[in-house]
């Protein structure tokens, strides 16, 4: 059975497109036909975070406007043969996308792929709220800085609200956090909320620690999902998001200092 | 004790003080989160009936939803004008 997995934070700049790129990458990597859809309308990044930018030739809405065929919009990755993204549209807007579009278009990618990551736009309006709206799965993607826990914690207001599964009063969406950009030098400093300040006020199920890494920037500089920086620390904790997801068991990483050599001098902790 | 712990600032650290702001902001938002759907359009609908009679602007209504464990409590706000205007 296929699920839908909707990457999501209200705020923007968290992260949003950086871990779409990666767990779709992720998953396919390991095997399962992943389709990434960019609900950024009329914004559409995730081309260039995969590097497919120039491949582009249909889009979303070209699809649900009947334009061109679901075949014909996907792109395959270069990277990985079992990875396919949708394009969001550049000219048009927001209000291109209709409800009843985007889940026949949903309907029809169900059947053939395993997972299909949405990748949310920020805010909360009505790209956000399709690219939500069918999910099985939430990605919430946070911050450890006051604006993106409190839109976090918004967002998870309007995923048990006004979701098909919650308009239908099916079971809710499985919400997973995922904290970026995590600098556990400064937590210790106590400049930085920590996992655990974090965790007191959303009290999510947590996929993962990723740290702030020089390696995100280098990725999408390249157009090549962190994920596949298999050595840096964003790749790998990426990764073992991904195993988690899965069911595979994997220990935390990230959440501690790293212990560098003035440390070790010093006997920090 | 390391030496370095020496050298940390002792002051009230701006991640506890961030922690504080949010737990209370997240309370906050939840309550009024849980509040009825129907409550803008009745507000609206309100207001309608009301400037029938009384030359009232859109905002001198104001309704407000409180939920504890025992009651739920609807107060509803409106500020009449110093004059009233309409004779009807």
């Amino acid at each position: 059975m296929a699920r839908i997995i909707v990457v999501t934070s209200g705020k923007g700049g968290v992260g949003k497109t950086t871990t779409s790129a990666a767990i779709a990458m992720g998953l396919a990597k390991k095997g399962h036909k992943t389709a990434v859809i960019d609900f950024d309308v009329g914004l559409r990044n995730l081309d260039l975070i995969m590097g497919c930018e120039r491949r582009v030739v249909y889009d979303f809405v070209n699809v649900i406007n009947g334009e061109a065929t679901l075949n014909q919009a996907l792109i395959r990755d270069k990277n990985c043969n079992l990875l396919y993204i949708l394009p969001a549209s550049q000219t048009r807007d927001k209000d291109a996308l209709s409800q009843e579009g985007v889940g026949k278009i949903l309907e029809e990618l169900k059947k053939d792929f395993k997972y299909i990551v949405c990748d949310s736009p920020a805010g909360i309006e009505k790209g956000a709220h399709l690219a939500m709206y069918f999910a099985d799965d939430a990605f919430i993607v946070t911050n450890p800085e006051v604006s993106s826990v409190r839109d976090s914690d918004r967002m998870l207001g309007i995923l048990s609200s006004k979701s098909r599964r919650a308009e239908q009063n099916e079971e809710p969406i499985k919400e997973y956090l995922l904290l970026s950009r995590y600098s556990p030098d400064r937590v210790k400093l106590g400049e930085m909320l920590s996992l655990e300040d974090v965790q007191d006020i959303l009290s999510l199920h947590l996929l993962g620690v990723i740290p702030e890494s020089k390696s995100v920037l280098n990725a999408s500089n390249s157009g090549m999902p962190v994920i596949l920086d298999e050595k840096s620390d964003a790749g790998q904790a990426y990764a073992d998001i991904v195993d988690r997801y899965l069911g595979e068991e994997r220990p935390h990483r990230f959440i501690d200092e790293d212990k560098g050599f003035f440390r070790k001098l010093f006997g920090g902790k | 004790m390391s030496l370095l712990d020496y050298f940390k600032i002792s002051k009230a650290s701006t991640a506890s003080l961030a922690k504080e702001r949010l737990q209370i902001l997240v309370a906050h938002e939840r309550t009024s989160r849980n509040q009825p759907s129907y409550l803008p359009q009745m507000q609206k609908e309100l207001l309608e009936v009301i400037r029938k009679y009384i030359n009232v602007g859109q905002d001198a209504i104001s309704v407000s939803f409180e939920q504890d464990e025992n009651q739920e409590t609807l107060e509803l706000n409106i500020v009449l004008p110093d004059l009233p205007i309409k004779n009807t």
